[in-house]
Parts: structure tokens; C-alpha cells; sequence
């Protein structure tokens, strides 16, 4: 086993401070706007993590209203994904769509976030009804807006209605004003248009820290794959940042209804805004926590040299990095984009948190990068990340293994607004149709995407921002794209379907679910759809073979699904809780949980909000949200054992190829789990045991994990599962229920 | 034959924890490992014997995502 070093000879130098600047226009921008909307309201820090108010606002009518934060929302929703959820499904019918004005995007970011003790405490979680899958989509995401919009007086905002003109909703929580600005002749795409906005609504060079802005970019506006970049100011590199609320299609939905840009203007930040019931045990817990980072990284995940990126290697070498649509799992030029590179590419001695605090650090940047296509050619920019996801969707699964392409795809899916999960896997779908002779050059209006194509896989995303030919199509998601394919006979319908990676109309994150069964189901079992922020089991499945029965597995898929709910619900990042662990977590009874760090946020809550809470109280909080999402999901007319299906590449080989690729494991597993004999038998005949056996599996672990979550074999929550949580209160939730039991 | 997360592996004399790891390719760097039921220390992985007939669990801590 190697560990990789740290070779601070081997880091590229770059000045971090150099780029191409967007400023100069900036007065004629500003002369441009027009205040369509103003009022004052009076700003208010947090008690105890709430400020007991959220914002409504419908970019439509122009209506600015408070609304209460109730007991029963912070009792029942907590925060966060739960607030977005509530106020959602009180905006919504069940015949709403992601393009009605009634549908909202609701910004949360939860009781605990914006502390700056603790690691990771400064996300927010965006809530709307997707364009992809027509159910509510969370997305969780860092930088500065969420806690920023929280210091100005509101623990959500809610935007709802359709402008009829490209709009920025600004919220100034140190004056107490919010305006709706006409914002005729703004910047399109996030890099230029954040930088722009930061400067002119900071009142000087000092405040620029303190304006946050959310944004997308050109192709939100012509795809269903848009996203929302979440800003924040990096004071070295003197830029703007970004992180991303990626998944779902938030961005479409957001220029959809013609708003250009968020902005809040905060006030500056510091250790005590959120006032919480016992800042000396959140203080406590965040230098222990700090410590840990600071002793134990180097020999851990070293997440504060390399990010997400340190598992590109880790992958590859467990036969779990996409490869090639998710065919195969490890690749030999993987050398070229793991971490070992990335070390270097990155600008390290810098400070790399997305929010105040977070000693992790992870947000890495590679700086100097001259764009070599498209709008920006020539370009000097900063890039945010490659994270793993980045890494392994742009780069492995479309066999992009040129580093500088795939950091410009990086970079454009940032800033045209494109969630880089969605567009690595809807483009290896691309690539792999184009393989197998289902596109051709004529079919995607000239586009060879072969495998590794970087030029044509950009002139696709340019496409896609310009909203033109192929790229135009391959901006619907994959879900449409395969009802594309076949509606106008372009290959086997079953073949498009299997190899299509889309669950609900999601596409898939990056880890190959083929050889652990649990993580099969902890893609395909969600609320949202395939995205790993529930559930990531493939080491404790199919490594450490600590799951070896269906009931195992739905345990699993019980308790960290809830357990990683709540992170959303309360304004926390994924990556402390398990990318360094405390020295003596080895000695612990369940060392896979972590169990330090979940006391550490059981007391970070009850340290925040005054409400003493146990371990087993974070499942149950989060067990209150996680059915009301899925009665949503009901309600909007999916959520049941149908839409949990799954692709067959997900659970299995659907091609030669792939079963050759692991013909030992495949021809053992037709001895020791199906009891026959291999010998004699083609490769077609292996693969269709396979299917029955693997298809049959998948089947039996939904029904041990609906009858784990306390739902019916069709999973639908059932009435006691309802009232055990207390959500029998809300009688719409009751009554969509009761429609789906016999 | 030692069983390694229950699957067999060739035993040699003086093998150590460090070699199942090579065999293995285990390359992830949060591991919690037990031979025959005994922790062994991430310090001790180099040093660690391990006997002909061991049961050897690799516990790889949750990552991805």
C-alpha cells in the first residue's frame, strides 16, 4: 500500500493572484439597472440558529413578505432541505411542474450553519421541483449566501412567480433593504457575472468578503441540467469562487423565472452571530475537532492538499472509478488525473475553505489556466476544484485523461451554469451511443464523440450554452435523450435503456454500483434520485463484507440514508464527518459511523438550539423528513417501487465487454451464488443468468429496505410509520398516503 | 491460507499485515484491521506476524461523496 507525500518541490508556480479581469464595464452595467421593487425591513442576527423568519418573495408580482418560523417547522422540519421542503409543498398543487410560476426555489441553510468553530458549517440546501425528474430535488452547497442570508435576518428565502425581465433580488442585511433591480444588460455566465456584481455591491474593497452572490450561466437557459453557483470571496486570490447547488436542474428553474442573480450584502462575519444557547461546548468541540484535522490529515485523506480529488486513485485501484459510462472501473492513464497531479495543478499554502472555519480546507483551486475554446478563449482563469466528481464524470467515464482539457470542462460547466455530475454522465451516454453505432457524426450534426474526445465533448457544452444542435439535445438530461433515441429508431430500445445511467431522470454520480448491491440500492433508493449524499456503501458491501444479508444491507440503507439527512437539515458539509477520523476511532464498536464525530454533532445541535438531543434523536429528526420527501414525491404522482427502478448497467454487465472484463468474478459468482455450472455455456448465456440473478436481488433488497423504512412493498409510508414520526398532524400528508393503501 | 474479509489468500512465512495490504492492493488510508479479533495499530502494520490460518478483517472506513 502506498501512501502518497507530499512533494512540495513538485508544485507548479503559479501566481494566484494573476487572471483575466471583468471589471471594466462594470459602471455602465450598474448605470443600467432599474429598482422595480424596495422596502426596508429591520435586520436581525440568530437566537439560538434562528432568526424566526423567512422571506417571500415572487419575482413575478413583485410581493416582499415575512413569514414566521413556526414551532412546528423547527420541531417537525428543522431547517434546511426541511424548510425548503415544507414551504415547497405548501407552494405547490400536485399538477405543478418545474416550469409553473407556483414553483419555488426555496435557499436554506439550517440552525447550526454559519458557526465558524467547527469544520464545515457554512452550507445551505436549494429545494424546487426538478425539470429532470418533475419531484423536489435538494441540493447541498457550500460558499457564502446561506449564512450570510441568515445574519441578515432570515433562516430561508423563498422565490416563487416569473419575472417578465431578467432581474437580481438584493438583499442588504446591514441597511435592511431588499430590492428587485431590472438587470437589463448583466453579464450571462457566473464568472464574469459574480465578479461583477460582488464589486458593485460591496461599498468598498473591505466589504467585498461579505457579498454573496448566487448565479448561473448561459446554458441554464437552454438545457434542463442547469445549476446555481454559490459564491464566496477568496481574499488572496482577490477573486470571486464558487461551489455549486449541481444537481437537479435548480439553474433552469432559476432562469426559468428570469432572475439573473442573487446578491446579499452581510454583516461582517464573526465567531458569536449565531448566538448560540452554549458557545463554550461549540468552542470545545471545535478546537478538538481542529486538532484532529491538523494531526491526523497528513496520514488520512490529506484533504487539504488534494480535496475529493484523493479518492481518484482509491477508485481506480478498487475497480470502482467510472470508466467509459460506467463499463469499466479502473483505466491505466488514471496516473494523469489523481491526486499525485492534482498536488501539484493546485495552488496549495492557500487558505481553501468555502466558509469561515473550516480547517478541512478542501475547496481546492487550480489558478493559470489559459482557456483554449470556446467564448473565453485566451482567457487566464482560476478553477474551482477538480473535485473527485469532476475528476472522474468529465475525465475517466468519457476517458478525457488530458488534464488541462479537463479542467476547461471543469471550468465552462462552472460557469455556463451545468452540473459537471450530470454532464460527465450524460456525455459518457453520448460517447458510448456513438460506440455502438446508436449516433453517428450525421446524427449529432457533425460531433465525433468518441471516447476522449475533449474538443468535440466542449463543442457540445458551447453547443449547450448557445443553444444550438446537438448540444441543445444532450441538455435534456439522459432520461430524454434515451425517449429520444429510440422514439426516432436509432438503436435496440433495451440496449439505450440499459446503458443509460439515469435513475427518476437523474443521472448518476460517479461510483460504479455493479459490484455491491447495497450501493445499488443506495443509488436507485432515494428521494431525489441516483446522488451519493445518501448513502455510500461500496466498501462496507463489497470490501469489508460487512453487510452479508438482505437485512444487513436494508439497515444500512435505513440508517445512513437519515444520518446524512441531517446534515441538510442543519447547515453541515458531508466531508468532516468521515475524511479524517479521531486516532483512536479504530478502538470504537462501529468505527464506520464514526462515533466521536456523531456525538460531536449531536452536541453541536444541542449546543446551538438549546434542545438536548441524543444520537438516536438525529435519526428520528431526520426520519421525519426523509418520509414527508417521499409522500411528496407521491404526491406529485411518482415515489413508489416503479420509479425506484433502476438501469441495468448499474446493477450488472450489459455488454461483452464487460463481462470479459471480470469473466473470473462473474463465472465464480454463477458457481457460488447461483449454484451452475459456467463451463460450456457463451458469454450471452452467462449474461443472462446474471440479469435474472442480479434484476431478482435488486428486487428483494426493495423489499427489505420499504419494510426497514416502515413503508409497503410499493413503498409508500404507511400510516403507522406516519404517526410513529408525528406526520399524521398534517392531514394533505395523510390523505396522499392513504390513496396508495389497499 | 489465511481468509482476508472472508475470501482466501496464499499465507507465507514471516507474512505481515503490510503484505496482505500489497496482495490485496489495498490502497485506502483509513483502515481498521483485526487479526484473529485483535486490533492491530496502523503503526504496527509493517511489524504485525501474520499467523497460517488467520482470520484477517480489512475494515476500509466509509468514503465517497
Amino acid at each position: 500500500m502506498s501512501q502518497l507525500v507530499f512533494d512540495p518541490s513538485k508544485v507548479m508556480d503559479i501566481d494566484y493572484t494573476q487572471r483575466t479581469e471583468y471589471l471594466e464595464g462594470l459602471e455602465a452595467i450598474k448605470a443600467a439597472h432599474k429598482v422595480l421593487k424596495e422596502i426596508t425591513y429591520a435586520p436581525s442576527l440568530p437566537d439560538k440558529g434562528y432568526t424566526n423568519r423567512t422571506l417571500y418573495v415572487n419575482v413575478g408580482t413583485h410581493e416582499i413578505t415575512e413569514k414566521p418560523v413556526t414551532q412546528q417547522m423547527k420541531d417537525v422540519f428543522i431547517g434546511g432541505r426541511g424548510f425548503g421542503l415544507y414551504h415547497l409543498w405548501n407552494a405547490v398543487k400536485p399538477t405543478t411542474r418545474w416550469n409553473d410560476p407556483e414553483n419555488e426555489i426555496v435557499i436554506s441553510p439550517g440552525p447550526v450553519a454559519g458557526i465558524t468553530q467547527y469544520a464545515g458549517t457554512g452550507k445551505s440546501l436549494v429545494v424546487s421541483l426538478s425539470p429532470q425528474t418533475d419531484i423536489p430535488i435538494d441540493s447541498n452547497v457550500g460558499g457564502f449566501y446561506g449564512p450570510l442570508l441568515k445574519f441578515s435576518g432570515f433562516d430561508a428565502l423563498e422565490l416563487q412567480g416569473k419575472s417578465d425581465k431578467d432581474i437580481i433580488l438584493f438583499i442588504d442585511g446591514v441597511k435592511g433593504i431588499i430590492r428587485i433591480e431590472e438587470a437589463p444588460t448583466d453579464p450571462v455566465d457566473s464568472h464574469v457575472l459574480a465578479e461583477v456584481l460582488t464589486h458593485m455591491y460591496a461599498e468598498n474593497e473591505k466589504d467585498l468578503p461579505n457579498i454573496s452572490v448566487v448565479s448561473t450561466g448561459a446554458a441554464a437557459e437552454h438545457s434542463l441540467i442547469g445549476m446555481l453557483n454559490f459564491s464566496f470571496y477568496d481574499r488572496r486570490r482577490k477573486c470571486v469562487r464558487f461551489k455549486q447547488a449541481g444537481r437537479g436542474g435548480i439553474g433552469t428553474v432559476f432562469r426559468d423565472k428570469r432572475i439573473r442573480a442573487l446578491v446579499v450584502r452581510g454583516p461582517k462575519v464573526a465567531g458569536d452571530l449565531n448566538h448560540p444557547a452554549d458557545p463554550e461546548t461549540i468552542a470545545k468541540t471545535g478546537i478538538k475537532y481542529h486538532k484532529e484535522i491538523r494531526e491526523n490529515d497528513g496520514t488520512q485523506c490529506m484533504m487539504r492538499r488534494n480535496g475529493t480529488a484523493h479518492i481518484v486513485e482509491i477508485m481506480d485501484a478498487y475497480d470502482l472509478l467510472p470508466v467509459h459510462n460506467f463499463q469499466f472501473g479502473s483505466h491505466p492513464d488514471v496516473h494523469k488525473i489523481d491526486s499525485s497531479y492534482w498536488q501539484q495543478r493546485c495552488t496549495q499554502h492557500t487558505v481553501d475553505g468555502c466558509w469561515y472555519g473550516c480547517s478541512m480546507a478542501c475547496a481546492k483551486g487550480a489558478d493559470g489556466l489559459v482557456l483554449r475554446t470556446g467564448p473565453y478563449k485566451g482567457h487566464m482563469v482560476t478553477v474551482d476544484g477538480p473535485e473527485y466528481e469532476n475528476a472522474a464524470g468529465l475525465g475517466s467515464n468519457c476517458g478525457v485523461f488530458d488534464p488541462d482539457y479537463l479542467l476547461e470542462l471543469n471550468f465552462y460547466c462552472d460557469t455556463y451554469g451545468i452540473c459537471t455530475i450530470t454532464y460527465g454522465t450524460l456525455t459518457a451516454f453520448v460517447m458510448e451511443c456513438y460506440q455502438r453505432g446508436i449516433l453517428n457524426k450525421e446524427r449529432t450534426g457533425g460531433l465525433e464523440m468518441t471516447w476522449g474526445n475533449a474538443e468535440a465533448d466542449l463543442e457540445m457544452m458551447h453547443q449547450m450554452a448557445r443553444g444550438e444542435g446537438f448540444g441543445k439535445i444532450a441538455g435534456l438530461g439522459v432520461k430524454k435523450m434515451k425517449e429520444h433515441f429510440i422514439k426516432n429508431g436509432w438503436g435496440d430500445p433495451q440496449l439505450i435503456n440499459d446503458i443509460g445511467m439515469e435513475n427518476k431522470g437523474l443521472e448518476y454520480s460517479q461510483y460504479m454500483s455493479k459490484e455491491s448491491l447495497a450501493q445499488q440500492g443506495g443509488y436507485a433508493l432515494t428521494n431525489k434520485g441516483p446522488q451519493h449524499d445518501e448513502a455510500w456503501l461500496i466498501f462496507m458491501d463489497m470490501v469489508n463484507k460487512q453487510l452479508p444479508t438482505f437485512e444487513d444491507k436494508a439497515e444500512a440503507l435505513y440508517y445512513f440514508p437519515l444520518f446524512r439527512t441531517w446534515f441538510g437539515l442543519n447547515g453541515f458539509c458531508k466531508l468532516p464527518w468521515n475524511d479524517v477520523v479521531p486516532a483512536d476511532n479504530a478502538s470504537q464498536p462501529e468505527p464506520h459511523k464514526v462515533p466521536e464525530h456523531v456525538q460531536n454533532y449531536v452536541d453541536l445541535f444541542s449546543a446551538t438550539t438549546g434542545i438536548k438531543i441524543t444520537k438516536e434523536d438525529l435519526i428520528l429528526q431526520s426520519a421525519k423528513v426523509y418520509n414527508f420527501q417521499r409522500v411528496f414525491n407521491i404526491r406529485m404522482g411518482k415515489g413508489l417501487r416503479l420509479h425506484d427502478a433502476a438501469p441495468y448497467r448499474s446493477l450488472g454487465p450489459v455488454t461483452k465487454e464487460e463481462y470479459e472484463s471480470r469473466a473470473e468474478r462473474y463465472d465464480q459468482q454463477i458457481v457460488t451464488e447461483m449454484g451452475l455450472d459456467p463451463a460450456g455455456k457463451t458469454t450471452e448465456e452467462k449474461m443472462a443468468l446474471h440479469r435474472e440473478w442480479r434484476t431478482g436481488r435488486f428486487s428483494k433488497l426493495m423489499d427489505s429496505v420499504y419494510t426497514r423504512r416502515g413503508w409497503t412493498l410499493d413503498g409508500v409510508p404507511t400510516l403507522e410509520r406516519l404517526k410513529e414520526l408525528g406526520l399524521d398532524a398534517f392531514p394533505e400528508v395523510v390523505d396522499v398516503v392513504k390513496q396508495h393503501l389497499s | 491460507m489465511i481468509l482476508v474479509n472472508e475470501e482466501p489468500l496464499g499465507w507465507h512465512e514471516g507474512m505481515t499485515v503490510r503484505d496482505i495490504l500489497r496482495a490485496r492492493n489495498y490502497r485506502f488510508p483509513m483502515l481498521v484491521i483485526h487479526v484473529n479479533e485483535v486490533l492491530v495499530p496502523k503503526k504496527d502494520y509493517d511489524t504485525t506476524l501474520v499467523p497460517d490460518g488467520a482470520a484477517v478483517k480489512v475494515i476500509h472506513l466509509i468514503s465517497g461523496g
